[in-house]
């Protein structure tokens, strides 16, 4: 006899994750599939995880969850050759018993989930990786193939968080291939210390984290930024550019990384630690633009699998765990009301979306891809001038300071003349507004 | 300001379960790559998989791969690079992701 499933979620990252638990909870008989060797072998993140989403699905997650450190201070710097200036949002009411943002390891997280999944009856199996979809002579999706013996699975409904890369989905001929100035390639090393160093250069106490993003003359002028994060006895520092940018420049994603760590304000806080890890990954970066569709018969796409992030807020697992949760309700909803998985009946996970932040987000910011991608300047000339601009305004030496003012204006018109700096500002503005 | 930078140090950190003569990634055509112009592959990679080689194409070892799926997305107009994923349990095994 074959066995089948309500439905079968493909991979254990925060997307799948999320609806594999939901699923699961509810009573449902759900099979979650990862080709890793242990839940989270495959995942990459930052990384942070962000409290409101996780809460919507497992409310008392503190409990137990293995998180780092709560932040309670968020740095924007941009980085010239040899400075940066910055911007830093520190306050104790992010001291609360309900923290808002933690700095996680993603491996640690992902095993949590995978207990927490069990807990409420969820099947987890790993080491299987799912080959091709099976679709009926309709085309309607009812199963999986996996590279296991005998290895085919059947189900109501399939849900796709296999990532990024989201190779069921092109294979079946449901999504394109990523364009390259649509997807970022972002590189990160993982770098032990002792947690009492953390808390002096950072100031923070003991569970506090601090958290900085970063632009500027490190990404060479490509479209990209950088981070680094405070974890309970390591840092994470990473790096990552437009892949159509790598294409184009010959400066290889681990040099630049290179490069980051030996940045002078960079390396005296992470002097002395241990580097234990160097992953890559990619990250959506195309916006509200590129998101694929979304669902058809017998099948829904969640997570990164979807395009699910908001670069400019740097937000993306929570946009994942919203989505598998959606796309979870869905097929709760559609059960109880004896209806099938047709892609007329999914479309009501589409409408979640739409209502939801996460489409709204997309929407709203969907110039900001084309725009950055197009206008390269933000990442080079304007930190080079901004940190030009700090060092001759708080270099004292009896220069007037009209003077002063006039040399740091001339400094920008020189670089992006009069009606370049007026549609620099409009740009900006038309991709965020 | 740029370094040297062996990336065989970075990657000997990392674990990894390697599924010996079964690389799940492999290039289509030799020829293909003698005649690509740029090459985007042998910069492009984050694990540098990928090396130009006296033939003026390019040699592949995937022993290092991070699975981040780049070299794909590099090649896509010439399409020369088939990209599978492991085998369940094998390749790049993140301990912390």
């Amino acid at each position: 006899m074959v066995e089948k499933f309500d439905a079968i979620v493909i991979g254990a990252g925060p997307s799948g994750n999320a609806a594999t638990y939901t699923l699961a909870k509810q009573g449902l008989k759900v099979l979650q599939l990862e080709r890793g060797e242990y839940p989270g072998a495959k995942n990459v993140q930052g990384g942070i995880m962000y409290s409101h989403e996780l809460e919507k699905i497992i409310p008392d997650f503190r409990d137990d969850c293995p998180t780092e450190r709560h932040i309670i201070e968020q740095r924007v710097w941009l980085l010239g050759e040899d400075s940066y200036v910055g911007t830093n949002y520190r306050s104790e009411a992010f001291n609360s018993d309900r923290p808002n943002r933690y700095t996680i390891i993603r491996a640690n997280i992902d095993k949590w989930w995978g207990e927490q999944i069990r807990k409420v009856g969820g099947l987890q199996i790993c080491e299987t990786t799912v080959t091709e979809l099976i679709r009926d002579p309709s085309g309607k999706v009812t199963g999986v193939r996996t590279d296991r013996e005998g290895g085919e699975i059947h189900a109501d409904v399939v849900i796709m968080a296999d990532g990024v890369n989201a190779l069921l989905a092109k294979r079946a001929g449901l999504q394109d291939e990523a364009a390259p100035e649509n997807v970022a390639l972002a590189v990160k090393e993982i770098l032990f210390i002792d947690p009492e160093l953390i808390q002096q250069r950072f100031g923070i106490k003991e569970d506090e984290g601090v958290v900085i993003e970063i632009m500027g003359k490190v990404t060479k002028g490509m479209v990209g930024t950088a981070f680094l994060y405070t974890n309970k006895e390591s840092l994470t520092i990473g790096i990552g550019c437009l892949i159509s940018d790598f294409k184009n420049g010959s400066c290889p994603p681990y040099r630049m990384l290179e490069d980051l760590k030996n940045h002078p304000v960079i390396k005296p806080l992470i002097e002395g630690a241990e580097m234990k890890e160097y992953a890559a990954h990619m990250i959506p970066e195309g916006g509200y633009k590129a998101v694929p569709q979304l669902y058809g018969d017998g099948w829904m796409v969640v997570g990164d699998a979807a395009h699910f992030n908001n670069a400019a807020h740097r937000e993306g697992s929570n946009l994942a765990m919203a989505s598998g949760r959606m796309a979870a309700e869905t097929v709760i909803e559609l059960k109880a009301a004896g209806k099938g998985y047709s892609a007329s009946n999914l479309a009501a996970y589409k409408k979640k979306l739409d209502d939801s932040f996460v489409m709204k987000d997309l929407k709203k910011y969907r110039e900001l891809p084309g725009i950055m991608h197009g206008n390269k300047q933000f990442f080079g000339a304007y930190p080079d001038e901004i940190t030009a601009a700090a060092h001759n305004w708080f270099t004292v030496d009896s220069i007037d300071k009209k003077t002063k003012e006039k040399q740091i204006m001339k400094s920008f018109i020189k670089r992006r003349s009069v009606m370049g700096l007026v549609g620099d500002a409009i740009k900006l503005v038309r991709a965020v507004r | 300001m740029s370094i040297m930078v062996k990336v065989e140090e970075k990657l000997y950190q990392n674990r990894y379960i390697v599924d010996e003569s079964r690389p799940h990634i492999q290039i289509k055509s030799v020829e293909a790559c003698q005649t690509c112009e740029k090459q985007a592959c042998t910069f492009c990679c984050p694990a540098a998989c990928y090396s130009k080689n006296e033939t003026g194409g390019v040699t592949l070892v995937t022993d290092g791969c991070l699975e981040c799926g780049t070299c794909r997305v590099v090649c896509q107009d010439k399409g020369n690079i088939a990209w599978d994923y492991p085998r369940g349990g094998y390749g790049i095994s993140y301990k912390f992701g």
